[in-house]
C-alpha cells in the first residue's frame, strides 16, 4: 500500500511539476505575445505612413487615411497631468497623517475606505462622474469663471480620474512611509526637532524614491484608464486649449471606435497601433518604478 | 523661531487633517450618490428578468441577462486564473525558493503585467480572436479576462505565501515528503486566508471590467446557453444604457450601477470574514 502511495505521489509530482513549468512559461512569454500581436496587427498602419509623422500630425480623418494622433495623445497626457496635481498631494498629506499622527481606529476606518475605492468598478465612477462632477462643472464653476462648457471636459476627466488614483497612491504611499526605521526618526527627535521637522527633513528624504514611485504608478493608472474617463471627457478629437474643453485620450479612442473600425481600410490597424503606444509606455513606466519599488523594499 | 516651528506644525497638521477627512468624504458621497440614485429606480423586475421588447426604449423587462453574463465570465475567469496560477504561486515560493533572482524576475514581469491597462488586454484579446476564428462570445470573454486577472491573482497570494515560515519546509521535507505535497498540503494551506482574499480579488476585477470585454464578450439580450454564445455583461449594461437618451433608460443605469456596487461589497465583506474565520488554522 504505502509503496503504492510512493508511485502515486511521485506521479503526482511530475504531473504538476510539468504543469507548472508549463504555467510559467506562458506568463513570461505573454507581455511578448501581447506586443507581438498588437505590432503584427499595426503593421498595416505602419507600412503606409512613417510612425513619427503619425505621432506628431493631429490630422485624424479615418475616410481618408489620415491617422494624426497628436491629439489623442495629448488628450491623455494632459487628462493624466490634471490628475496627477489634484490627486498626489492630497495622498502624499493624507499618507504622512495616516502613518505619523492619526489614531488607530481612523486607520483601520482608512483601509477599509481605500479597499473599497479600489474595488469600485471604474464605471460606476463613470456613472457619478455624469451624476455629479459634470453639472457641477457646466452650472457652477464654469459660470461662476465666466466661461461655458458642456460640463463634459478635460477637467471632469481628471477630477474623476483623481479620485480613482487616490486608493493605488494612498496606499503604496503608507506602505512606503512605514518602511523609513524608526531609529532615525528617533535620532531626529532627540536632537529636538519637532515632529513635522523631522517628517519634511527625515521621514520624507528617506522615503523619497519610494514615495516618487508611488506617485508614478498612480500616474501610470490614470493614464490606461478607459471608461470613466471615456463617459466624462467629451471625446472630442482636437488638442484641447483649456481644462474646459472637450479631450479625446487615446483608451478612449480604442474603446468608442470599436463598431465601426471594421468598414474603413487601416481604422482596425490604427486602434492596435494605439493599444500599443499605451502598451509599450505603461510597460516601460511600470518597470522603472518597479525597479525602484524593489530596491526599497529589499534594503 | 519657535513660535514659527509651532505654528508650522499646526498649520500642517490641520492640513492633514482636512486633506484625509475629505477623501473619507468623498467616498461616502460617491456611495450616497451610487445608492441614492439606485434605489430609486431599483425594481424586482430589474433583477428577474431579461430585457423585454421595446426595453430600450423604457419599455418591460430587467438586466439578468446582464447580471448572470457577468457571473459567468467572472467566474469562468476566475477559474481559469486559478488552474494557471495557483501552482506558479506556490511553485515560486516551494520549487525555486532557492532561485531568489529568477523568482523575483517572475515577480516583477506580473507587477508589469499588472499595470497594464485592461483595454490594452480587450484590443490584444480582440486581435487574438480573429487570429483564432472565434467571434465575441462567453469563451472570448473569459479568456481575455482571464489574461488580464491571472497576475493580480499570482501576485496577491505571492505576497501571503512569502511569509510562511522557512522552517515547514525544511520539516516537510525532514518527513519525506515531495515539492508538489509541500506546495499543496503545507504551504497552501497555511496561506489559505490569503488565497481566498487573492481569489475574491481577482473575482471583483474580473466582473467589475468593461474595457477588456467590449470588444470581446459581445452583447446580447438572452442568458448565454452555450460557451460560443456572445454574453452581456453588467458595465456595459450600466455603459450602453446611461448614453440613451431615454430617462426610464438611464434611471435603469443607476439601478445597474447599484447591483454591481453591491456585488462588489459583498466580496469585499466575504473576504474579510472569512479571512478573519480560517486564520484560526494557520501556525
Amino acid at each position: 500500500m504505502a509503496a503504492l502511495l510512493g508511485i502515486s505521489a511521485k506521479l503526482t509530482n511530475r504531473i504538476s511539476t510539468a504543469w507548472l513549468n508549463f504555467a510559467v512559461l506562458f506568463l513570461i512569454l505573454l507581455p511578448l505575445v501581447i506586443g507581438v500581436g498588437l505590432i503584427v496587427k499595426s503593421l498595416p498602419l505602419l507600412k503606409e505612413a512613417p510612425i513619427g509623422t503619425m505621432l506628431s500630425s493631429s490630422d485624424w480623418s479615418p475616410q481618408q487615411g489620415h491617422f494624426g494622433f497628436f491629439a489623442f495623445i495629448m488628450g491623455s497626457v494632459w487628462v493624466t497631468l490634471l490628475s496627477f496635481v489634484l490627486s498626489a498631494p492630497v495622498c502624499l498629506l493624507a499618507a504622512i497623517y495616516l502613518t505619523e499622527y492619526s489614531p488607530g481606529w481612523l486607520t483601520q476606518t482608512m483601509y477599509f475606505v481605500i479597499d473599497v475605492l479600489a474595488g469600485i468598478p471604474s464605471v460606476v465612477y463613470g456613472v457619478w462622474g455624469v451624476l455629479v462632477v459634470v453639472p457641477l462643472l457646466a452650472d457652477y464653476v464654469a459660470p461662476a469663471l465666466g466661461l461655458s462648457t458642456t460640463g463634459y471636459c478635460l477637467l471632469s476627466g481628471g477630477i474623476v480620474l483623481a479620485i480613482m488614483a487616490v486608493p493605488y497612491m494612498l496606499n503604496m504611499l503608507m506602505e512606503v512611509l512605514r518602511s523609513v526605521p524608526i531609529e532615525l526618526k528617533e535620532a531626529s527627535l532627540s536632537l529636538g526637532a519637532t515632529y513635522w521637522e523631522t517628517i519634511k527633513w527625515i521621514v520624507l528624504r528617506k522615503g523619497l524614491t519610494g514615495i516618487i514611485a508611488a506617485l508614478s504608478l498612480g500616474i501610470s493608472k490614470a493614464l490606461g484608464e478607459t471608461i470613466a474617463v471615456l463617459m466624462v471627457v467629451g471625446n472630442v478629437a482636437k488638442v484641447p486649449a483649456s481644462v474646459f474643453d472637450a479631450a479625446y485620450p487615446l483608451p478612449a479612442l480604442i474603446a468608442n471606435n470599436y463598431g465601426d473600425m471594421m468598414s474603413v481600410p487601416l481604422y482596425d490597424s490604427a486602434l492596435m497601433f494605439a493599444a500599443l503606444i499605451l502598451f509599450v509606455i505603461i510597460l516601460l513606466f511600470n518597470s522603472i518604478t518597479n525597479f525602484f519599488l524593489y530596491r526599497i523594499k529589499e534594503v | 523661531m519657535q513660535k514659527r516651528k509651532i505654528l508650522e506644525e499646526k498649520f500642517f497638521l490641520w492640513l492633514m487633517r482636512i486633506v484625509t477627512m475629505s477623501i473619507i468624504l468623498v467616498f461616502v458621497f460617491i456611495m450616497g450618490i451610487i445608492l441614492k440614485k439606485g434605489f430609486h429606480a431599483m425594481t424586482w423586475e430589474m433583477v428577474s428578468q431579461e430585457p423585454q421588447g421595446g426595453f430600450y426604449f423604457g419599455k418591460g423587462g430587467g438586466i439578468l441577462n446582464a447580471i448572470v453574463g457577468s457571473l459567468y465570465l467572472a467566474g469562468g475567469s476566475t477559474f481559469c486564473a486559478l488552474v494557471l496560477g495557483l501552482p506558479v504561486a506556490l511553485g515560486m515560493n516551494v520549487h525555486w525558493v532557492t532561485k531568489t533572482k529568477a523568482v523575483n524576475a517572475i515577480r516583477f514581469l506580473l507587477d508589469a503585467l499588472w499595470g497594464v491597462p485592461s483595454i490594452v488586454f480587450g484590443a490584444f484579446g480582440f486581435a487574438l480572436m480573429a487570429y483564432l476564428q472565434i467571434r465575441a462570445s462567453l469563451l472570448a470573454g473569459i479568456i481575455t479576462v482571464t489574461f488580464f486577472i491571472v497576475p493580480i491573482f499570482i501576485r496577491a497570494f505571492d505576497e501571503v505565501l512569502r511569509t510562511v515560515p522557512q522552517g515547514l519546509m525544511e520539516a516537510a521535507y525532514s518527513l519525506g515528503a515531495n515539492k508538489t505535497q509541500i506546495a499543496f498540503t503545507v504551504f497552501f494551506r497555511q496561506a489559505l486566508p490569503g488565497f481566498i482574499t487573492a481569489i475574491l480579488l481577482a473575482f471583483g476585477r474580473g466582473i467589475g471590467d468593461a474595457a477588456s470585454v467590449l470588444f470581446t464578450a459581445g452583447y446580447t439580450d438572452h442568458i448565454p446557453q452555450t460557451i460560443q454564445d456572445p454574453t452581456a455583461t453588467l458595465p456595459l449594461a450600466i455603459f450602453f444604457q446611461l448614453s440613451s437618451p431615454i430617462p426610464e433608460v438611464k434611471e435603469r443605469a443607476y439601478a445597474a450601477a447599484l447591483i454591481l456596487t453591491a456585488i462588489i461589497l459583498i466580496i469585499s465583506i466575504v473576504s474579510r470574514l472569512s479571512t478573519r474565520k480560517f486564520k484560526k488554522n494557520i501556525l
